[in-house]
C-alpha cells in the first residue's frame, strides 16, 4: 500500500479546485436547485408545543382542498423496533428517527413534525397545513439539562431506563445513559496536588448553521423505484435510512447527492427525505421539499447544551496528579447526545495518569441533537481547557508550559483507551511558542488566551473508481459529497500516483448506483479514507498501464516501471523501447485489452488523531460587555496537507464557528418551551465584521497509515476556541467566564458582580 | 390567482415573465426563470445568499417582489462572467480558495463587485462591514476578505 514518497508533484500544491468554476458562476446545483416536470411541493406541519400528547389528527379538510394530492402522518410509516445503528460519529435508533420525522403519540419539541402534505403549489401546501386539525393535550415540559435530571422532572419517555448503571433503575427517567472512563486512584491523586481548580461550566446548544436549508426532490415510478436528489453528507446513509423507515429494499432507492451548502455534521441524518419519498409514492409525482430557515432552527441540529463540572489538581511543577469531569449533555427529544465522545475527548490531549470522566445523556424538550463538528469534544474542552488555565495561574506557570508538561506524545496511553502512534500535539504547542503572535504586546483591557483540542478522526468504508478516457484523461468517481474541497484533494492524489497533470484528472461525486458503498462525509475521513481508496484505484490503473505497455513491447509486465506518467522498460530492457505515456497507452487501449478502469474498495484503518492549539487576543469593552477578537491564530497538525489552502480553510472556518459558539450563539426559549430566535437575525452567527483575519498554521507530523501521511483536519479547529476566548477574557479583565455564550449582557453582569 | 405580466431586464437581456403578487424576485428568478444561481438561505434578508443588483443597487432578492422588477434592470451571478471570461473576483475566489461549500459564493461575489464599483480602494474594515450582510459558515471570511482586497488592488492597476 505504501507508495514510495519521492519528489511530490501535486501533494502540497494549491491548484484550482475542479468544481470551482461552477461554484463562482452559479452553475453548481444545490439541493433546492432541481426542478422536475409535474413536480409537487411538499410541506410539513410542525408542533407549536414543547411537549404534548396527540389525541387526534383530522386531515379531512386538508385532503379536500383542490390541488392537495397527499397528506401523510405517522400512521403512514411502519412501526419500528428500537435498534441502534452506528451513524458517523454518533448512533441512530430507527424507532426514534421514525418518531422524529413524524411524531407518533407525542410531540417532544416546538417544531416537531406532525404531518406532511404534497400540493400543486407552495401556497396550496401551506393552506393545506392550516386545515389539518390536531388535538393536543399539552404536557409539562423541560428544557434545561440539570432540571431534566431531577426525579420530579416532566418525563419525556415512560420506557426510558438509564443504561450504564447497575442495577438498571426500576423507574424511568430522562437520563438515557451514563458513561464512565477512569484510571487510577482519584482521591490519592488529588491529595498529592499543591493546587486544585474545581469549576462548573455551562454551554448552550448551538446550530451547525449551514447556509443551505435541507432540501430534497423525490420521484417514485410505477414499479416502485424511487429516485432521490438531496443535500446530504452521505447518499448511502440516506438510502439506508429511507429503506429502514419506509420498509423498502435498498435496491428500490437511488440517491443522488446535490452540491451541499454546508453540513458540519447536521446533514448526516434525514428529516425530509423519507417524507418526500412517501409523498411521491402516494401521488406518483415528483415531490420537492425545502425547509425554511425557521424550520431548520426549530427542527434540525443542533449540538447539545451542557452542564459540566471539572476538577484538576497539579503539583508545583505543573504535573497534573488527578483530573475529574462530570458531563451532562442534552440529547434533545430522543437519546443520543455526543456525551460518549465528549467524555473520551475530555482529557485526550494529556498524559494524565489518574482521571475519571462521567457522562450523562439526557433527554429534554428540544430538537434531537445531530452531529456537529467534533461532536461532544468542544463542550468538554471548554471546561477542561478553562480549568487548566486557572490552574496554571494558581501555580504561576505559563499556561503553554503547563500543557507542554502534561502533553500526550507518541506512546502515551490515551485517556480513552488506545496508545497513541505518532501525534503532533507537542509540535502544535511548540509552534505556538515560536509564533510572533504569542509574544506580541497587548494594550489595556486586552488579553491573550490559548487552548488546545483533540479529535479522533475516523477511517471506514470507501470505494473509488478511475476511468481512463481514450485521450488519456482520467475521471475519478468518489462516493463522498464534497463539503469543503475534497474533490481537489482526491484528484490531486490521483494525479500524483499517475504522474500526470492535475488538469487531466476530472472528478465527480457518484450517486448510490454509480459507485460502491462509501461511508458518509464526516469524521474528517474523506481525504484520509476515500483518499486512500483513490490512491489504490490509481495504483490499479498503473498496474494495468504497465501490463499494456508490456504487451506492446512483448516483455514481462514486471520489466515495466511507471515513472513521470510514462511506462518505461526496466532491468535488462532498459532503454530498449521509447517510453509510452498514459495518453499513448489510452489511445491504443482497444488493441491491448480494452478500456482501462481502476477500482478500489477498503475499510480504512489507522486514522491519525488530530490536535490543535489556538491563540486568541481579545479586547473587552467594560462599559458594554462587548468582546472584540483582535487577533487569532489556529495551529494544527494536518499529518500532510494535500491542498494547504483548503486545510487552512478548515482551520479558519472551524475557529470562526467556535468564536460564534463562545460569544453569541444560543437558543432562546420562552416559558412555554417555544423557540424565540429561529432566524439568522436573532441567532447570530459570526459575520465578516465580527472577525479579524484568522491565521492558520499547519504542522505536519505524517500519519504512517496513509500513503501521503494524511490526517483528518475538519473537526479539531472547533474544539479550542471557546476556552481560548474565555482564557483571553480572563487575562484581559480578570473575570472568569464559565457560562456560554459570553455575550455582552452576560459579560456585563459578570463584570458588575466583580467577576 | 391572476398573474401579473412583468417586463424587465436581467443581465442586460430583455425578459418578460408572469408572476403572482406575493412571489419575491428570488422566487421568480428561481422558480419561473430557472436562474438557480441566487440562493435562498433565509427568506428574511439576513444571509445575503440571494444578493442581486437592482438598478445598480445591492439588494436581497428575497426582500423584493417580482412585480417590482417591472421596467428595471436586474443583475445576477449568471451575468457576472462575460463569455468565457470570469470576472476578476470570480477568478480570485478560485485561486485563493475563498469558498468551501460555495452556497454563499454567488451572493458574496455580487456584493463584493458592488463594493468595488462604489469604492475601488476599500480598507479591510470597509470590506468586512460591506460583506457583513452575507453569511458564510465555512471559511471564517479570511480568504474572502483577502481575495476582495487583492482584486481591488489588481483592478486599480496596482
Amino acid at each position: 500500500m505504501a507508495t514510495e514518497v519521492k519528489e511530490l508533484k501535486w501533494i502540497g500544491k494549491r491548484p484550482i479546485r475542479p468544481d470551482g468554476v461552477d461554484k463562482v458562476t452559479g452553475r453548481a446545483k444545490f439541493g433546492a436547485d432541481l426542478t422536475l416536470p409535474g413536480m409537487l411541493v411538499g410541506k410539513v406541519l410542525r408542533s407549536p408545543h414543547a411537549h404534548a400528547r396527540i389525541k387526534s389528527i383530522d386531515t379531512t379538510k386538508a385532503r379536500a382542498l383542490a390541488g392537495v394530492k397527499a397528506v401523510v402522518t405517522s400512521a403512514d410509516l411502519p412501526e419500528l423496533a428500537s435498534e441502534w445503528v452506528p451513524a458517523g460519529e454518533l448512533q441512530i435508533n430507527f424507532r426514534d428517527l421514525s418518531s422524529n420525522i413524524l411524531a407518533r403519540q407525542k410531540v417532544f419539541y416546538d417544531g416537531h413534525a406532525v404531518a406532511a402534505v404534497a400540493a400543486t403549489s407552495a401556497a396550496l401546501a401551506k393552506q393545506a397545513l392550516a386545515l389539518i386539525e390536531v388535538d393536543y393535550e399539552v404536557l409539562p415540559h423541560v428544557i434545561d439539562v440539570v432540571a431534566a435530571m431531577q426525579p420530579e422532572a416532566p418525563l419525556l419517555h415512560d420506557d426510558l431506563f438509564t443504561e450504564g448503571v447497575t442495577p438498571t433503575p426500576e423507574t424511568p427517567s430522562n437520563i438515557a445513559k451514563r458513561v464512565e472512563f477512569a484510571r487510577g486512584d482519584l482521591e490519592a491523586g488529588f491529595a498529592q496536588a499543591d493546587a486544585v481548580v474545581e469549576r462548573d461550566y455551562t454551554t448552550k446548544p448551538v446550530h451547525q448553521g449551514y447556509i443551505e436549508p435541507h432540501a430534497v426532490v423525490a420521484s417514485t415510478s410505477e414499479d416502485g423505484q424511487s429516485e432521490v436528489w438531496c443535500s446530504t453528507q452521505g447518499q448511502f446513509s440516506v438510502r439506508f435510512y429511507i429503506a429502514k423507515l419506509l420498509s423498502m429494499e435498498i435496491s428500490q432507492i437511488r440517491v443522488t447527492p446535490s452540491e451541499i451548502g454546508g453540513g458540519f455534521g447536521g446533514k448526516t441524518t434525514v428529516y425530509l427525505e423519507p417524507l418526500a419519498v412517501l409523498l411521491s409514492r402516494q401521488t406518483g409525482r415528483p415531490v420537492k421539499m425545502v425547509m425554511t430557515r425557521a424550520e431548520v432552527f426549530r427542527a434540525t441540529g443542533p449540538t447539545s447544551g451542557a452542564a459540566l463540572s471539572v476538577k484538576i489538581g497539579a503539583t508545583k511543577d505543573g504535573t497534573v496528579t488527578a483530573a475529574e469531569a462530570t458531563l451532562r449533555y442534552q440529547a434533545g427529544a430522543f437519546p443520543g447526545s455526543p456525551v460518549q465522545p465528549g467524555a473520551m475527548c475530555a482529557f485526550a490531549p494529556y498524559a494524565f495518569e489518574t482521571f475519571k470522566v462521567v457522562g450523562y445523556d439526557v433527554v429534554v424538550n428540544r430538537p434531537k441533537v445531530a452531529a456537529y463538528r467534533a461532536p461532544g469534544s468542544p463542550i468538554a474542552a471548554f471546561g477542561v481547557e478553562s480549568a487548566l488555565d486557572e490552574l496554571a495561574k494558581r501555580l504561576e506557570i505559563d499556561p503553554l508550559a503547563l500543557r507542554e508538561k502534561n502533553a500526550a506524545r507518541e506512546g502515551t496511553h490515551a485517556a480513552y483507551g488506545p496508545r497513541y502512534g505518532p501525534i503532533g500535539f507537542v509540535e502544535t504547542l511548540q509552534a505556538v511558542r515560536e509564533h510572533p503572535h504569542y509574544q506580541a504586546p497587548l494594550g489595556p483591557n486586552q488579553g491573550r488566551g490559548i487552548a488546545s483540542g483533540f479529535w479522533f478522526n475516523i477511517g471506514g468504508e470507501s470505494c473509488a473508481m478511475l476511468n481512463v478516457a481514450e485521450d488519456g484523461t482520467v475521471v475519478v468517481v468518489s462516493g463522498n459529497p464534497d463539503i469543503g474541497g475534497s474533490r481537489a484533494s482526491l484528484a490531486m492524489m490521483a494525479a500524483e500516483v499517475l504522474g500526470i497533470d492535475f488538469e487531466r484528472v476530472r472528478i465527480i461525486v457518484g450517486d448510490t448506483s454509480t459507485i460502491g458503498y462509501t461511508f458518509l462525509t464526516g469524521g474528517s475521513r474523506v481525504t484520509f479514507a476515500t483518499g486512500m481508496a483513490v490512491v489504490q484505484a490509481a495504483e490499479d490503473v498503473v498496474r494495468q498501464l504497465r501490463e499494456r505497455a508490456a504487451k506492446v513491447w512483448e516483455i514481462s509486465a514486471d520489466a515495466v516501471i511507471w515513472e513521470d506518467g510514462q511506462a518505461h522498460p526496466a532491468g535488462a530492457n532498459a532503454g530498449e523501447f521509447e517510453p509510452l505515456s498514459l495518453r499513448d497507452i489510452a489511445a491504443e487501449a482497444g488493441k491491448t485489452g480494452g478500456p482501462i478502469c481502476g477500482n478500489a474498495s477498503l475499510n480504512a484503518q489507522g486514522a491519525g488523531p488530530g490536535f490543535g492549539t489556538h491563540i486568541c487576543d481579545v479586547e473587552v469593552d467594560k462599559e458594554t460587555g462587548r468582546v472584540t477578537i483582535l487577533r487569532y491564530t489556529a495551529v494544527q497538525d494536518a499529518g500532510r496537507a494535500v491542498h494547504p489552502s483548503y486545510v487552512e480553510g478548515q482551520l479558519q472556518g472551524g475557529a470562526a464557528q467556535g468564536i460564534g459558539w463562545a460569544l453569541n450563539e444560543e437558543y432562546v426559549y420562552d416559558e412555554d418551551g417555544r423557540l424565540q430566535n429561529p432566524g439568522f437575525l436573532d441567532y447570530r452567527v459570526p459575520v465578516a465584521s465580527d472577525l479579524p483575519m484568522i491565521e492558520a498554521v499547519i504542522v505536519e507530523v505524517p500519519n504512517p497509515n496513509h500513503p501521503y501521511g494524511v490526517r483528518g483536519v475538519g473537526e479539531v479547529p472547533i474544539v479550542p476556541p471557546m476556552a481560548a476566548v474565555a482564557n483571553a477574557i480572563e487575562n484581559a479583565i480578570g473575570v472568569r467566564m464559565c457560562d456560554l455564550p459570553m455575550s455582552p449582557p452576560r459579560l456585563l453582569a459578570a463584570i458588575d458582580n466583580g467577576g | 390567482m391572476a398573474k401579473y405580466h412583468v417586463s424587465t431586464s436581467i443581465n442586460d437581456e430583455a425578459v418578460e415573465f408572469l408572476c403572482e403578487p406575493q412571489q419575491t424576485l428570488l422566487d421568480v428568478l428561481r422558480d419561473e426563470l430557472q436562474l438557480f444561481g441566487s440562493k435562498e438561505g433565509c427568506s428574511s434578508g439576513d444571509c445575503g445568499a440571494c444578493s442581486v443588483m437592482l438598478d445598480g443597487r445591492l439588494v436581497c432578492a428575497c426582500l423584493v417582489l417580482g412585480v417590482e422588477a417591472e421596467g428595471r434592470a436586474v443583475e445576477t451571478i449568471e451575468g457576472m462572467a462575460k463569455g468565457d471570461q470570469l470576472h476578476p473576483l470570480q477568478q480570485s475566489f478560485l485561486e485563493e480558495a475563498a469558498l468551501q461549500c460555495g452556497v454563499c459564493t454567488p451572493g458574496i461575489l455580487i456584493a463584493a463587485k458592488a463594493l468595488l464599483e462604489r469604492n475601488p480602494n476599500p480598507t479591510e474594515t470597509e470590506v468586512r462591514y460591506w460583506l457583513a450582510g452575507n453569511l458564510c459558515r465555512c471559511t471564517g471570511y479570511d480568504k474572502i476578505v483577502r481575495s476582495v482586497l487583492a482584486v481591488a488592488e489588481e483592478m486599480r492597476g496596482g
